[in-house]
């Protein structure tokens, strides 16, 4: 199984170590793992302000990197579903559809495709599940609050196998943290407002750790709590999960 | 309406300024999407309640121009005075018309979002009329002479003391009497005495019957009714979108319109008027005001499926914790950033982008608009259409060569780390608003690709 | 060209190309419910009183205990001549706002939100239900359906000139979210089952 790991342009450059632990949990499952190095970004950033008419030199890009993969995995729910919706090449969209149809964020890979129902691990601390908005609501990674509809949840799935490992239950299940992007900084008010009441409701529930699967709402939540001089530390899906 | 309009950013900071105030504005109506939610999961075929409202609804944008003619023709035949609207002016012009025919001054509302667009309470107070909104919130902000900032709630931005403190200057309560019980009855006094006075009667359409030429008017008070069964004229004031092709087809929208709205089985009352009472005159003004428009834009037609139900701006987030007139329009939150652009691109640029594009909306529309894709597809014709500020646009161009070229990007990687010069979030300068309320991580000692690019030379040199 | 010309003209040329098919309502509201618990269960849960009852009579003696003689009562009813007005139909609806009670019938009831159907026939007037300060509505145990879809099958294409359904005494929470009973409609609902 051929996989191409797509690592987010912030996660390469900020926290390697969520890129590390996701090659090296593939290869634990026994997927032969490339990193295309002249891979950049998604292009969700401009996308998502409005300019996705300038994302064609970058979805090239990503086409020419990643077409060769049987799967392409990346440790980002957002990025990979901007990819599966987003992404279309006029030169090869052949290519571009096989990537679209064979993408996938690190956990739904793991329990949809690796048909992982356990992981070894170890993890002794009390843990919230931060579940990110693109992830959940646009891959389907776990259920949604709103709908009538049986619950479920792929990454809890995962973390509910490591030892040790205490998942609280949330007064809001799946709220959103605020980051949303450019939001972050042009709605910065509404954004922190909405990033500390996410925190609150973890402390409340006395979390040791904050997880999730998007590098990018942790790292805002991140901000928030050492700006708080908070105890409560985050830590990637990736990581937990590759904790032995 | 003010011409100068503070963009919702703005307005959304300073409506979180008092902490307090937020906290509890954010609470109150996250309580009413959790009533929604124990509402919509008692029904076992909820999920199918709204596929097929939505379905419904598919059907009227697709046949609107002969629903829209059978409904006028049969509500003429039960005797009903059919007016057409092009616009806002053209609809408070003929209102007000109605009004003078009759030679009365005074006229009392029930609650209609529509003549909210349409600014109908000023035009008619310009022209010597005056209108009295009878329901209880509408008629609160009335007296406060502010908009109402939800459309099913519209005094949930509002403490109990700023009622009575209201109250008490209007109508004459107890000064410090914050009962809500003492100040519903002061209004019920008040009001009662304004439907017995009333000649004439304004109502909006919830939905309209294209099949009977009927139209019904859901109401927790009694309002629309008192106002309508005591009145000589009955004028109701629609948006053609309101449309429904049958009468069977109530069923379907009064099981899902309450309790997505507020988490009730259904509204106190659910009045279907017909034909008017006998020595009536019973008026509907159909309205367009840019909803034609909206129907040719394939993207954002769906927009008009819209059943008013509010159920959006509870689960938003940031509706929840920015206030409804933080969105400069008399429909806020989720569906107003889709709907308003339409009727005024340049003064609502700002709108599809106070949202992180989280999705809860569209989970908790009952017919099923994918509001957070309008959103996005917003954004796009905006920044085409030129509303977004020129340095962004420089920017993103920028950005967008560095992207489309891996060599140019992994020197602007290694050299300053690229993210942390150019994502907006991450710009390194204590201009950077990301920094008023956060840290950010010190960039580690290698990136991901020079670690390995290192492991691969090493497996490379072991060989 | 007039407005409505204009109006039809554009939503022509501006609605989609095909016209996309109406969904079957045939299989909703089919789950098998306690209709009488349920109508009970949700009038309580929504501020509405419900007694159970076999004859008129029982109605008189709730209406006598907790009404008081002297206030002005109209009703619809003709047994009730003797507790109430029965001649007020084609008076002027302004000359009823000194009505402390109203006692009507309803068509039949709704068990999924207790609402019950009335139409200006069964009303006498139209502002009958709305303007009492309280009001009692009689409806039989065997008109309770069980969702709004068998509501709609019962009403069928009946011509009316205006009908309503009423769940509960009017409210409002528009004051800080607190329930408010007795808005502008009347403060108390009472319904009476009818074996």
């Amino acid at each position: 199984m051929k996989v191409g790991l797509f690592i987010p342009c912030y996660v390469d450059q900020f926290y390697p170590q969520i890129g590390i632990a996701s090659l090296e949990l593939l290869e634990k499952f026994g997927c032969e793992v490339s990193f295309p190095m002249d891979q950049t970004c998604c292009g969700q950033p401009m996308a998502n302000s409005g300019y996705s008419h300038l994302t064609v030199g970058c979805d090239t890009n990503f086409v020419n990197n990643f077409s060769e993969f049987d799967y392409v995995v990346c440790p980002s729910g957002s990025c990979t579903m901007h990819v599966k919706e987003h992404l279309h090449s006029k030169e090869n969209e052949a290519a571009a559809t096989h990537i679209r149809n064979n993408v996938y964020e690190l956990t739904e890979f793991l329990t949809d495709i690796l048909k992982v129902e356990s992981i070894e691990g170890n993890f002794p601390y009390k843990v919230g599940m931060h579940q990110s908005c693109h992830g959940q609501r646009g891959l389907k990674l776990s259920q949604m609050s709103e709908l009538n509809a049986a619950p479920f949840s792929k990454p809890n799935q995962l973390l509910s196998s490591i030892k040790g490992l205490e998942l609280v239950s949330l007064s809001r299940k799946d709220e959103c943290c605020g980051f949303g992007g450019t939001f972050c900084v042009t709605e910065e008010a509404v954004s922190v407002k909405m990033g500390q009441d996410r925190i609150e409701d973890h402390k409340e529930h006395h979390v040791d750790y904050i997880t999730g699967g998007d590098m990018s709402c942790l790292m805002h939540l991140e901000g928030i709590l050492r700006r708080q001089k908070s105890n409560i530390k985050v830590i990637h899906i990736a990581e937990i999960l590759n904790s032995i | 309406m003010k011409e100068n309009t503070i963009d919702h950013s703005h307005a959304a900071a300073i409506f979180n300024k008092d902490v307090e105030r937020v906290n509890w504005h954010d609470e109150t109506l996250w309580f009413v999407r959790s009533k929604r939610d124990k509402s919509a999961h008692a029904i076992p075929e909820w999920e199918a309640l709204r596929e097929t409202a939505s379905n419904i609804k598919n059907n009227v944008l697709s046949n609107m121009h002969h629903y829209l003619q059978e409904f006028e023709a049969k509500a003429k035949e039960n005797g009903i005075i059919i007016h057409w609207a092009a616009d806002g002016a053209e609809h408070n012009k003929i209102v007000h018309s109605i009004i003078a025919k009759h030679g009365v001054t005074q006229m009392v509302k029930s609650k209609s979002m529509l003549t909210e667009e349409c600014h109908l309470n000023e035009y008619l107070a310009d022209n010597g009329i005056e209108v009295i909104d009878s329901d209880l919130g509408e008629f609160i902000v009335q007296l406060r002479k502010e908009p109402p900032s939800h459309i099913v709630l519209p005094a949930i931005h509002l403490k109990k003391e700023d009622v009575s403190d209201t109250f008490h200057e209007h109508l004459g309560t107890e000064k410090g009497n914050n009962n809500p019980q003492y100040l519903t009855e002061a209004a019920r006094k008040e009001l009662r005495d304004t439907f017995l006075t009333r000649k004439v009667a304004l109502t909006g359409v919830n939905f309209a019957v294209a099949e009977t030429g009927e139209f019904v008017v859901c109401t927790n008070e009694g309002n629309a009714d008192m106002g309508a069964h005591l009145a000589d004229v009955h004028i109701a004031c629609m948006g053609f979108e309101k449309l429904i092709p049958e009468r069977k087809h109530l069923g379907v929208f009064l099981r899902l319109l309450a309790r997505s709205a507020t988490g009730q089985p259904i509204t106190t009352f659910s009045s279907h008027f017909k034909k008017p009472r006998k020595g009536q005159e019973m008026h509907i003004v159909i309205v367009d005001n840019g909803r034609s428009t909206q129907l040719g834009r394939e993207e954002f037609r769906n927009s008009l499926k819209c059943i008013r139900c509010g159920a959006c701006m509870n689960t938003c987030p940031v509706y929840r914790r920015s206030g409804g007139h933080s969105y400069h329009n008399a429909v806020a939150g989720p569906i107003g950033s889709i709907l308003a652009p339409n009727l005024d691109m340049k003064k609502n640029a700002d709108l599809p982008f106070a949202s992180t594009l989280c999705g809860s909306c569209t989970n908790v529309c009952p017919v099923k608009i994918d509001i957070h894709d309008q959103l996005y597809k917003w954004r796009q014709v905006l920044v085409k259409e030129g509303y977004t500020p020129s340095s962004k646009t420089m920017a993103m161009k920028g950005m967008s060569a560095v992207l489309a070229n891996p060599t140019v990007f992994k020197i602007a990687g290694k050299a300053g780390r690229f993210v942390m010069k150019n994502m907006p979030f991450m710009v390194n300068n204590s201009l950077n608003a990301w920094y008023n309320q956060r840290e950010m991580p010190a960039p580690p000692e290698e990136s991901f690709r020079e670690w390995y690019a290192k492991k691969a030379k090493e497996s490379k040199d072991k060989k | 060209m007039s407005s409505r010309d204009s109006i039809l003209s554009k939503i022509k040329s501006n609605q989609p190309a095909s016209v996309s098919e109406l969904p079957s309502l045939s299989f909703l509201g089919l789950d098998k419910i306690d209709v009488i618990e349920t109508y009970k269960t949700v009038l309580k849960g929504i501020g509405g009183f419900c007694e159970e009852v076999s004859s008129l009579d029982e109605v008189k003696a709730y209406i006598a205990a907790h009404y008081p003689a002297d206030k002005r009562k109209i009703t619809t009813i003709p047994e009730l001549a003797d507790i109430a007005e029965t001649n007020w139909i084609s008076d002027d609806p302004h000359s009823l706002q000194n009505v402390e009670l109203g006692i009507v019938t309803a068509h039949f009831g709704v068990a999924e939100n207790s609402g019950l159907w009335v139409t200006e026939a069964i009303l006498g007037q139209r502002v009958s239900p709305f303007i009492p300060q309280y009001l009692v509505i009689i409806v039989n145990k065997n008109d309770i359906l069980a969702t709004m879809h068998q509501a709609y099958e019962r009403i069928g294409n009946l011509d009316y000139g205006f009908g309503t359904f009423i769940a509960g005494p009017s409210k409002t929470a528009d004051i800080e979210q607190s329930l408010v009973l007795g808005a502008h409609g009347a403060r108390g609902l009472t319904v009476f089952l009818m074996e």
